[in-house]
């Protein structure tokens, strides 16, 4: 499942973030690959409609690296 | 296709706004507070539009909404529009009149404003224009709690702007002058008079003059001008 959502993140950030391909890992931060918070936001969008799962704004506010989002997806999926 | 939220769409200004937005290809949510009858009648003058009841004071109501928007297409275009003005000498002003016009003015406004941001973000697009007055600009004696919410929206607009700049959504404001309107029709008449002549026009602005405006600020060539506050006033704030 995480290896699932990882590749639906990895799709996501080089798409519509633009994000180097090779720079995306799960132990990233979403602030080394150069979103800042309302890219996050934007980000749970996206994935919201990729995946089902909605992220309420409060729960993103631990939310640092690309590991942190997928774990918070998979615990709602 | 692309949606606009009108609220205080069944007011002078309002229907004109919805008009000029329809007929440059949106379809038009023309929110309502009260007046189901011309906000429909208002709708149904436009090639595509449909009246909604929204009460921009009620948190629910602005993100339900939001929510029809998606049902007509991508929200694209919101106007804050709607206002209430409580007029009276600061000394007689009581705090229930002051806080409902923060209510409607300004706190609609930040409401409607943010439940719309999440489909802009998506589309990566976005108008937010919202309707001040130029008592925003050099006040107005018995305007206080107007005058404050329509100054408060120039605040909230320059700061959104710097948030949203880069996803392609812009927020203005629009500053009109004197429009007659039902709502400047309760000022007495010397008070009207006051605020015509302080225009170098010498005249009341229209109502489609406003619209116009709001028209060219909601288009795509309007990418560059964002956190502006663009008086429609016939000179008034000079």
């Amino acid at each position: 499942m995480s290896q699932e959502l990882l590749a639906i993140f990895t799709e996501v950030l080089i798409d519509d973030f633009g994000v180097p391909a090779d720079d995306i890992k799960a132990e990233a931060t979403f602030e080394a690959l150069g979103l800042d918070s309302l890219d996050v936001v934007e980000l749970t969008l996206v994935l919201e409609e990729r995946t089902g799962v909605k992220l309420e704004d409060e729960e993103l506010e631990d939310v640092r690296t690309v590991q942190d989002a997928i774990d918070k997806v998979a615990a709602k999926q | 296709m692309s949606v606009a939220i009108v609220t205080g769409g069944s007011g002078g200004i309002g229907a004109a706004i919805c008009r000029a937005l329809a007929d440059a290809g949106a379809h038009v949510l023309v929110g309502y507070g009260g007046n189901q009858n011309a906000a429909e009648n208002v709708a149904s003058a436009c090639p595509s539009a449909t009246a909604l009841h929204i009460d921009v004071t009620d948190e629910a109501s602005v993100e339900a909404a939001v929510q029809t928007a998606a049902d007509h297409g991508t929200l694209s275009i919101v106007v804050n529009n709607a206002g209430v003005a409580h007029d009276d000498l600061l000394i007689r002003l009581d705090s229930e009149r002051f806080d409902a016009t923060m209510q409607t003015n300004l706190r609609g406004a930040y409401l409607l404003s943010r439940a719309a941001l999440r489909p802009m973000l998506r589309g990566r697009f976005g108008r937010i224009i919202s309707v001040a007055s130029v008592v925003a600009l050099r006040g107005n004696a018995g305007q206080t709690a107007y005058a404050a919410s329509k100054a408060g929206l120039i605040g909230f607009t320059k700061s959104l702007a710097r948030e949203v700049g880069r996803k392609g959504i812009t927020a203005n404001v629009v500053a009109p002058g004197f429009v007659a309107t039902a709502m400047t029709d309760g000022l007495p008449q010397q008070a009207r008079d006051a605020l015509i002549a302080m225009a170098p026009i010498g005249r009341p602005v229209t109502a489609d003059e406003v619209a116009a405006t709001v028209r060219f600020l909601a288009s795509e060539e309007a990418g560059s001008i964002t956190g502006a506050v663009v008086p429609v006033d016939g000179g008034a704030a000079i």
